[in-house]
C-alpha cells in the first residue's frame, strides 16, 4: 500500500477515478461523514463553522471589494463612495463585508466562551485552543487595517492611534512607528501597506483555520460534559446529525446577518467615517469599533504609556497560557460550581469592559475600568490556577451516552429514535 | 435502513419495478432541497457578477460630443468615446466617389457608403480593427493608409478602404459604425 494507487470505496467511476489518485473524496468522507461526533453537542458548537462560514463571505465580498477600490490617499474614500453609489450591488457587497466583520467577531467570541465554558482549551487540546487565539489575532490585524481602508477620518485617527501603541516599546518604539508608516505620519505609503496586507491576511487566517480543523480532527471535539467520547455509543456520524444541526445554526445565523445589512447597516458603524480623513483635525470622540472595546478599556485604565500598552496586549497573550492556568482536571463548568460562577462573573466583567471602553476616559469611568482590568487578569492569573487545588468538582457522569440517555444506554444505546444509533454500533 | 426504502404507496408508481428502484420520500426531499440549494447560489452569485458590469459613473460618461467646424476637407480627427478611439474623418469628393463606387460582390462585409455615413462628407467609425482589437494607421497624412485608402491595421495587416471597410486582411467586418446624431450642422454627440 506504500506506493500504488489508492483503495477507494467509492462506487462511481469518475470519483473512483480521482479518489484512487488523490483520496479526497476518501478524506472528505472520513472527516466530515463518518467523522466520530460526542452525540451530546448544544448549539453552542455550531459557531465554529458559523465561523467558517463568516470567513468565506467575507473571501468573497472582499475580493470583489478590491476590483472597485483604490488604494491612494486623494482616491480611496471617494472609491468608496463609487462603490455605494455607482457599481451594481456594491452597496450591498460593502454592507454584507462591513456588518460581516462585525457579526464575525461576534461568532468568535461566542466560540471562545464556548472553549473557555466548557474547558475546551484543557489537553489534549492545547494546540487547537492555541491556533485559535492565533486566528483571533489575525483577525484584530486584518479588521484593524481593513477599517483605515475607506479612509474616513475613523480610518485615519484610529490607523493613527494604534500605529503609536508601538511608540510605547522603549528606545526602537518611534523608529518601528516611522517603519509601519514608511514616512512621519500615517500617509499614502500606509494604506498602501495596509490595502496589501488587508487582502493577504485572511488567506494566512485560512491557513491557520486549516490547521485548527486538522488539529480539531486529531483530538476529536470537546463537548458540554467535557468528557471523552469511550465508545461508539457516545458519538454520531458528523453527517447527516450535525451537518443538520449547523445548518439550522447557519439559517438563523444568515437571518441575523441580513437584518443588519437590510435594515441597519450602519448602526454598528461610526458616524465619523463618513467624513473624508483630515489628518489637521481629530474627532472629539475616538472610539474603536466595539470588538476592540473591553482591550481598549484596558488600555486606557492604566495611567501610564508603556504599562497600558503592555496590558492591552498581555490581555490576548494570557489566553495562549490559559491551559496551563487552569490547573483542574475538570474540563466542563458544569461540574465545577464555584469556577462556573467566577467565569459568569468573569464574563458580565468582560461586558463592563465592553460598555465602559466607549465611554470618555474620564472621571469614575476610568475607575470601573480599573477594576474591570483587575478583575479580567485575577480571573486567569489567581481563580483558575487556586480554584483547581481549592475546588471540589461535581462527580462527572460516567459516560456521554449514560448521561444524556439515561439508564438505557447500558444496553448499548439501543431503543433511541431511528437509525440514530444504528449505524455507529454497525461500525463497532 | 427502514427509513429508506419504498413505502407501500410508491409501489403504485411502479407495478412492476423492483422496491428498490421505486421513488422514494427521500428522493423527492433530495431533489426538492438541491434545487433549493442551486437557486440560493444562483441568488447569492448574482450581486456578485453583477457587480462586474459597468457601473453607473460609467455608463453617465457614455457619450461625447465632437465639434466638426474645425476638421477641413481631406483632415481626420480622433476622440475618445467609451474609452476607446472614435476616428471622425471629412472625406474628400474623391474619397467619397472611391467609397460608393465599390460594387458590393467585392465587399468581405458587404455595406454601401450611403448606410455607413449620415451625412457624406463625414465617416465616424470605431478604431479598434474588428480583427484583434489594434488601432488601425491613417488619421495622420503621414500615415500608412493601406491599398484602398483608408486605414491601415499594422498588427496583422488588415486594409480598410474610404468607408472603413474590410477590403484585405484578417479582419472579418467592416470598422464599427457608432450611434451619434448630428446636434448641429457642424456638430455631433456619439452615444
Amino acid at each position: 500500500m506504500a506506493i500504488g494507487l489508492h483503495d477507494s470505496s467509492f462506487k462511481n467511476p469518475v470519483v473512483r477515478w480521482v479518489d484512487q489518485r488523490l483520496p479526497v473524496f476518501t478524506m472528505i468522507q472520513k472527516e466530515y461523514g463518518t467523522f466520530p461526533t460526542p452525540r451530546n453537542f448544544n448549539y453552542f458548537w455550531n459557531f465554529g463553522a458559523l465561523a467558517m462560514i463568516n470567513l468565506m463571505i467575507m473571501i468573497a465580498t472582499g475580493v470583489f471589494l478590491a476590483m472597485h477600490y483604490t488604494a491612494h490617499v486623494d482616491h480611496a474614500f471617494e472609491s468608496v463612495e463609487r462603490i455605494m453609489r455607482d457599481v451594481n450591488y456594491g452597496w450591498l457587497i460593502r454592507y454584507a463585508h462591513m456588518n460581516g466583520a462585525h457579526l464575525f467577531f461576534a461568532v468568535v467570541f461566542i466560540h471562545i466562551w464556548r472553549g473557555m465554558y466548557y474547558g475546551s482549551y484543557k489537553a489534549p487540546r492545547e494546540l487547537l485552543w492555541i491556533l485559535g487565539v492565533v486566528i483571533f489575532l489575525l483577525m484584530m490585524a486584518t479588521a484593524f487595517m481593513g477599517y483605515v481602508l475607506p479612509w474616513g477620518q475613523m480610518s485615519f485617527w484610529g490607523a493613527t492611534v494604534i500605529t503609536n501603541l508601538f511608540s510605547a516599546i522603549p528606545l526602537i518604539g518611534p523608529e518601528i512607528v516611522t517603519y509601519l508608516w514608511g514616512g512621519f505620519s500615517v500617509d499614502n505609503p500606509t494604506l498602501n501597506r495596509f490595502f496589501s496586507l488587508h487582502f493577504l491576511l485572511p488567506f494566512v487566517i485560512t491557513g491557520v483555520v486549516f490547521l485548527h480543523v486538522a488539529a480539531l480532527h486529531i483530538t476529536g471535539s470537546n463537548n458540554p460534559l467535557g468528557i471523552e467520547p469511550k465508545g461508539p455509543q457516545d458519538t454520531l456520524p458528523f453527517h447527516p446529525y450535525y451537518t443538520a444541526k449547523d445548518s439550522v445554526g447557519i439559517v438563523v445565523y444568515l437571518a441575523v446577518f441580513a437584518f443588519l445589512v437590510f435594515f441597519m447597516p450602519n448602526y454598528l458603524g461610526h458616524a465619523d467615517n463618513y467624513i473624508p480623513a483630515n489628518p489637521l483635525v481629530t474627532p472629539a470622540h475616538i472610539v474603536p469599533e466595539w470588538y476592540f472595546l473591553p482591550f481598549y478599556a484596558i488600555l486606557r485604565a492604566v495611567p501610564d504609556k508603556l504599562g497600558g500598552v503592555i496590558l492591552m496586549f498581555g490581555a490576548i497573550a494570557v489566553l495562549f497560557v490559559l491551559p496551563w492556568l487552569d490547573t483542574s482536571k475538570v474540563r466542563s463548568m458544569r461540574f465545577r460550581p464555584i469556577a462556573r460562577i467566577a467565569f459568569l462573573l468573569w464574563t458580565v466583567n468582560f461586558m463592563v469592559l465592553t460598555w465602559v471602553g466607549a465611554k470618555p476616559a474620564e472621571g469614575h469611568y476610568v475607575l470601573i475600568a480599573q477594576i474591570g482590568t483587575m478583575i479580567y487578569f485575577a480571573y486567569f492569573l489567581v481563580v483558575l490556577p487556586a480554584l483547581g487545588r481549592l475546588e471540589r468538582p461535581l462527580p462527572l457522569p460516567e459516560s456521554i451516552a449514560r448521561a444524556v440517555l439515561g439508564p438505557k444506554a447500558q444496553l448499548g444505546g439501543g431503543p433511541v429514535p431511528g437509525g440514530a444509533t444504528a449505524q455507529p454500533m454497525e461500525k463497532a | 435502513m427502514a427509513e429508506t426504502s419504498a413505502p407501500s404507496g410508491a409501489a403504485t408508481h411502479s407495478p412492476a419495478g423492483a422496491p428498490a428502484e421505486a421513488v422514494t420520500k427521500r428522493d423527492f426531499l433530495k431533489l426538492t432541497t438541491t434545487a433549493f440549494a442551486v437557486v440560493g447560489v444562483g441568488a447569492l452569485a448574482w450581486p456578485f457578477i453583477s457587480s462586474l458590469a459597468p457601473g453607473g459613473d460609467v455608463l453617465a460618461l457614455a457619450s461625447t460630443d465632437v465639434d466638426l467646424a474645425p476638421i477641413a476637407e481631406g483632415q481626420a480627427v480622433t476622440v475618445m468615446w467609451r474609452g476607446k478611439p472614435v476616428f471622425v474623418r471629412h472625406r474628400t469628393a474623391a474619397e467619397i466617389e472611391a467609397a460608393r463606387e465599390v460594387q458590393l460582390s467585392a465587399l468581405k462585409d458587404p455595406a454601401t457608403d450611403e448606410a455607413r455615413v449620415q451625412q457624406a462628407p463625414w465617416l465616424v467609425v470605431v478604431g479598434i480593427c474588428t480583427h484583434l482589437g489594434c488601432v488601425p494607421l491613417g488619421q495622420r497624412p503621414t500615415d500608412a493608409r493601406g491599398d484602398f485608402g483608408g486605414w491601415f491595421c499594422p498588427c496583422h495587416g488588415s486594409h480598410y478602404d474610404t468607408s472603413g471597410r474590410i477590403r484585405r486582411g484578417p479582419a472579418p467586418t467592416n470598422l464599427e459604425v457608432p450611434g451619434y446624431t448630428f446636434t448641429s450642422d457642424s456638430a455631433i454627440r456619439i452615444g
